[in-house]
């Protein structure tokens, strides 16, 4: 993830002058309308909690699993992995792997049982059977902390993938674009809630994942569907047969090696920990159609990691490795410039707009998930400890959603041309450290205690930034976020390696340790329920 | 603070004794027996490829097939065996886990319903 979101953040200041910068703004207009449209219609009945933040639980598994695949295809995945492909070859291929395995956590492990036990947030799941109040404390943090992280990404993304699709340059107008992308989220988030936002998902996957195809297509069509043929012109173009074999990127020493490990160790637990894709399994009615989701998940993703191994190769042998890399957006231009080179213009167009409209979606999930954690889980069980209505807590989701929407524009502002491939790289870590061991714990090992939940949480989260704040991306090399300084002590660009071991430790001691014992009554009800889905499907049933 | 009407479902359920229910204990024994070691072979797996593209360049270099080496075709194994674990999931919570859970919830939401 590094790579590929520096990659985007590094896109060239300078605009493209490849295509037609008003066929991309046009065809993001034609996005926006449509969407806006469909989130109006989507949003006549947001009556209660459930509505806003869980789309009524109406979706079925098959358009919630393409809004999953919507909310996990972020540009970093379609115009990084090509890029990286294109460039480092095999070990751009890397990354994909890592981030569709992950999805059998989710699939085996997680998703049907949390579907089970929850309402609306993971906190729900982890304080189920503990202690209400520091569990959920600590969850929301967590949840709001990797939500952040990934928001702050996706907006300085935003303004450096304008300056390449749509011509816009220097900071005043990356900054308006911001606002502009900004103020678009906050709109579809408050009138739509998470039906509108779904419906936003749906719609932009379905647009990448069919572009993508046609893209796949046309370029193995140039090699007469010799899927060899392309590799051998890729090499030819590369000059070195290094690109079909590992190492490239991630061979160079000893430490890069071990960061690779680090940073796949990441990219496998942390899917089934993110804040925002975890709340996508309580927008389906029944624990079968959580399953059904990630399943249909699975084979969108796949399919479409497949189909950048073919553009990344083709970018490469099409368009060339120098060619890429001096164009204004660097190693994000291989899929534009590839797209140019197939359709002219118009499919430039639709591929930037898709781009575009990707960034917008996956900043509207992660808003409604940060407001439905600050108001589910820390104003209405924290703060107001329990006595508030629903109409109170809606208002205040509402409300955070502006909040969070203003801070992430002037984040995203802030955070313009700086290197926050750390932030992506946090996310992903974040959720891995301090997330997914407390759900597994709390959903598999009986012992799990509220001091043990509390432990791993604080310890993964408070581990993993550290770390980070101490690592390469932070100081000590002329790409880092503060290049004139060295307090680069932890080697790793990625502290998973170190944080998620040590969050499943902390858990298991903190459990061991804790001289309270839960209530087993409650951790009988939560296994029963989790396995068995009484209750959360009473509504189908009956 | 419960905001909807679902879930509240369970004050008439005796969740201990059902959890200690040779039922009960037969879908977990089922759930769990195919999960983990589904998940135990897949990280390991996974991750055995990620130290072989990470260590062993010569090995992943080895060409099979035209241009196309052990190194990709190992990658492309990967996607095959995701396919093959989800789908072998789906076809056994269908067949082993759905109706025994649908029995047990079958039950108990009539048990609370009195």
């Amino acid at each position: 993830m590094n790579v590929l979101s520096s990659a985007i953040l590094a896109a060239a200041p300078e605009a493209t002058k490849v295509g037609n910068p008003w066929v991309n703004i046009g065809i993001f207009g034609l996005f926006v309308g449509i969407t806006l449209i469909v989130v109006l219609k989507a949003s006549s009945n947001n009556k209660t909690a459930a509505d806003y933040y869980a789309g009524g639980r109406s979706f079925t598994g098959t358009q919630n699993g393409t809004a999953i695949a919507g909310d996990y295809l972020s540009a970093a995945s379609f115009l990084g992995i090509v890029g990286a492909i294109a460039i480092n070859g095999y070990d751009g291929f890397l990354y994909s792997i890592g981030f569709l395995v992950a999805w059998l956590v989710a699939l085996l492990l997680v998703a049907e049982l949390l579907r089970n036990t929850g309402k609306f947030t993971m906190a729900d799941v982890l304080s189920f059977r503990l202690k209400q109040r520091p569990v959920r404390i600590a969850a929301a943090i967590s949840t709001l902390a990797v939500c952040v992280f990934y928001l702050l990404a996706q907006m300085a993304g935003a303004g450096a993938l304008v300056s390449l699709l749509l011509g816009i340059d220097g900071k005043l107008g990356q900054s308006l674009v911001i606002v502009v992308v900004g103020a678009l989220m906050i709109v579809y988030v408050l009138i739509g809630g998470m039906k509108g936002t779904t419906w936003v998902q749906i719609i932009k996957a379905c647009l990448l994942i069919a572009g993508a195809f046609i893209m796949t297509i046309m370029v193995l069509a140039a090699y007469g569907f010799n899927f060899s043929a392309l590799l051998g012109a890729a090499v030819e173009s590369a000059g070195t047969p290094e690109i079909l074999n590992p190492g490239l990127q991630y061979g160079k020493s000893g430490t890069s090696k071990l960061d690779f490990i680090s940073l796949a160790l990441a990219l496998v637990l942390g899917t089934a920990g993110l804040p925002h894709v975890l709340m996508r399994f309580y927008t389906v009615p029944t624990a079968k159609e959580a399953r059904r989701s990630v399943v249909w998940a699975i084979w969108l993703i796949g399919g479409f990691y497949l189909f950048t191994l073919v553009l990344g190769y083709g970018a490469g042998a099409m368009i060339g490795a120098e060619k890429i890399k001096a164009a204004p957006g660097g190693v994000n231009s291989a899929a534009p410039l590839l797209a140019f080179e197939l359709g002219g213009p118009l499919l430039l167009g639709l591929i930037s707009a898709v781009a575009f409209a990707t960034i917008l979606a996956v900043v509207a999930g992660l808003t409604i998930t940060a407001a439905a954690s600050f108001a589910h889980d820390v104003y209405a069980s924290v703060i107001a400890k329990g006595k508030s209505t629903p109409e109170k807590e809606m208002k205040v989701a509402r409300r955070t959603v502006v909040v969070i929407g203003i801070f992430a524009i002037v984040g995203g502002i802030g955070a313009q041309g700086q290197n926050v491939a750390f932030l992506v790289a946090l996310a992903f870590a974040v959720a891995a450290s301090a997330n997914l061991p407390t759900i597994l714990y709390s959903l598999f090992w009986k012992k799990f205690t509220t001091q043990g939940a509390v432990w791993s949480m604080v310890g993964g989260l408070g581990s993993a930034i550290l770390l980070i704040v101490f690592s390469p991306v932070m100081s000590g090399l002329p790409t880092s976020m503060i290049p004139g300084a060295d307090f680069a002590v932890f080697p790793l660009a990625n502290p998973g390696i170190v944080s998620i071991p040590l969050a499943f430790a902390l858990g298991w001691l903190g459990s061991v340790l804790d001289k309270n014992t839960e209530d087993p009554v409650k951790a009988a009800e939560m296994e029963v329920r989790s396995l068995t889905g009484v209750g959360a499907e009473k509504a189908v049933d009956h | 603070m419960s905001t909807t009407e679902e879930s509240d479902l369970g004050t008439g359920i005796d969740f201990t004794a059902e959890q200690d229910s040779e039922e009960f204990t037969e879908l977990r024994k089922t759930h769990r027996s195919f999960v983990f070691p589904m998940a135990v072979i897949f990280l390991l797996w996974y991750f055995a490829y990620v130290l072989l593209a990470d260590y062993a360049h010569e090995f992943m270099s080895i060409k099979v097939w035209g241009n196309v080496n052990v190194g990709l075709l190992l990658g492309l194994l990967q996607f095959v065996s995701t396919f093959g674990i989800t789908a072998a999931y789906v076809s056994y919570s269908n067949r082993k886990l759905d109706p025994k859970a649908a029995a047990i919830r079958k039950r108990l939401e009539a048990q609370a319903g009195e």
